[in-house]
């Protein structure tokens, strides 16, 4: 339309990462009429075939608004982040996994080569007696073909480029994105750079609505399959580990509501880096029990820790990797 | 060259930094590997103290309180060794040797058994060498 204000060029990429965040762009619904009204979208690898090289063509600053979600986990992923905060004005990392490291962060735990062995050699369905392992450049006949480089470490996208805001979630809440949206399409002041936005400044349970009480005590922890939940009380009352003391507000509580407890996913309320230190923290102030082999007994119910409090963060938190 | 740990000490206010002070007076000699951090109760010492002590470069941490029972605060020693064993699963998980991390009772009068602690924690770090934990840090 001639005349009319120059639309916003969007893009949206994933790196390591499930889909998940790219559906969740998709459940704004009907909304997306006035997304694409108000935005050209100008790269969607789920949605549209454009290709890396016409990104690559796009001059500096083209894209307005990048959403970049999922770790970065190999080659083409990092070639990807540096492209993209190339090609944008302000680049967005977007759900968990690009905030925080996210679910492909718990790669962390292994090395690159426990992985590779672990899926072409030892898992039980893998039959590999020529011991095949992914090359990066493979000669046929018709040519060269490569793979990208997969890495040792999984990074968040923030410690590859430089990242204006994240948007935390797995995945974010649609609503949070549409308000995020919103405010960059009419222009209104945003937040400082670095800053978490879509999300709320205090913490799951300020914002929970089951019964808490104040004396919390636990004699043993239960998985939630172990026990009966009542709909009601608080779960960590009930001795099921729940992430809401260390996670920040704004999801809505959603697996709340749907009477699980919360993992997490939204990362670590405002001035906090370790979240799963702070849960650890947390944990260990409510277990009723003094002598060492009691405390012992209760803690022994906590399968994998580690995995448990920093399922979504552990790239990002202190001790960021196993040491091998 | 020969390997000089690095070790922090997290002590708190009301017996174990003042049973650190009596070796002190009373001119006891012990190792000078330890760096002591005063808190005001070993329940203020939170995981991510600990944890950013083996990020920054800690060999060993140690952690004292006063003796169960003898808290100026009534409880936070409790909420101390909670947290302690809490912490032994995660760092065990995370590749660094339990023994890396220690917790003990030291009361106000106990200045010798300070000095000892420090001397022989000092040694079990030495013979066990440096923590490599940082070399994993790198992004």
């Amino acid at each position: 339309m001639e005349g009319s204000k120059p639309k916003l060029k969007l893009a949206v990429y994933w790196g390591a990462a499930c889909g998940g965040c790219c559906v969740s762009v998709l459940d704004v619904h009907e909304k997306l009429f006035d997304v694409v009204a108000a935005a050209d979208l100008v790269f969607w690898p789920i949605a549209l075939d454009i290709k890396y090289k016409d990104v690559e063509k796009m001059p500096d600053n083209h894209i307005d608004l990048t959403l970049f979600n999922g770790a970065v986990r190999n080659s083409e992923n990092e070639h990807m982040a540096h492209l993209l905060r190339k090609k944008s004005r302000i680049l967005v990392a977007y759900g968990s996994c690009s905030h925080l490291g996210g679910i492909p962060g718990l790669a962390n735990f292994s090395t690159r080569e426990e992985i590779i062995n672990r899926v072409y050699s030892e898992s039980e369905s893998t039959v590999n007696t020529a011991r095949v392992r992914p090359e990066t450049l493979y000669k046929v006949a018709e040519g060269n073909l490569d793979l990208p480089e997969f890495f040792n470490d999984v990074r968040s996208l923030s410690q590859t480029v430089e990242v204006d805001y994240s948007i935390p979630g797995c995945p974010p809440q649609t609503e949070r994105l549409l308000e995020v949206f919103t405010a960059i399409v009419s222009g209104a002041e945003l937040p400082p750079k670095g800053s978490v936005i879509g999300a709320g400044t205090k913490t799951q349970c300020d914002e929970c609505i089951r019964k808490k009480s104040e004396n919390k005590k636990i004699n043993k922890f239960y998985r939630p399959w172990e026990i009966q939940d009542d709909g009601n009380t608080c779960f960590m009352e009930q001795g099921v580990l729940c992430m809401g003391p260390a996670t920040i507000a704004g999801c809505g509580y959603r697996c709340i509501k749907g009477n699980a407890p919360c993992r997490g996913c939204y990362g670590p309320p405002e001035g906090v880096t370790d979240p799963g230190a702070k849960m650890m923290s947390a944990i260990a102030s409510i277990i009723d029990e003094k002598e060492p082999e009691d405390i012992r007994k209760v803690l022994d119910d906590l399968v994998d820790p580690a995995g448990s409090f920093y399922r979504f963060s552990l790239p990002h938190s202190i001790i960021r990797r196993k040491m091998p | 060259m020969e390997f000089n740990p690095k070790i922090i000490a997290f002590l708190c206010n009301w017996c174990s930094y003042t049973g650190a002070d009596l070796a002190g007076t009373s001119r006891m000699e012990y190792k000078s590997n330890v760096r002591a951090v005063r808190v005001m109760c070993s329940g203020r010492i939170e995981p991510t103290f600990v944890l950013r002590a083996f990020k920054n470069g800690a060999d060993g941490v140690l952690v004292c309180g006063c003796h169960p029972g003898d808290c100026h605060y009534q409880e936070g020693n409790y909420r101390c060794l909670r947290r302690f064993l809490l912490l032994q699963m995660y760092i065990q998980q995370m590749g660094i040797e339990t023994e890396r991390l220690k917790l003990e009772w030291i009361s106000a009068s106990e200045g010798k058994q300070f000095a000892e602690l420090v001397n022989s924690f000092t040694e079990t770090i030495t013979e066990m060498g440096p923590c490599r934990i940082r070399e994993t840090m790198k992004v």
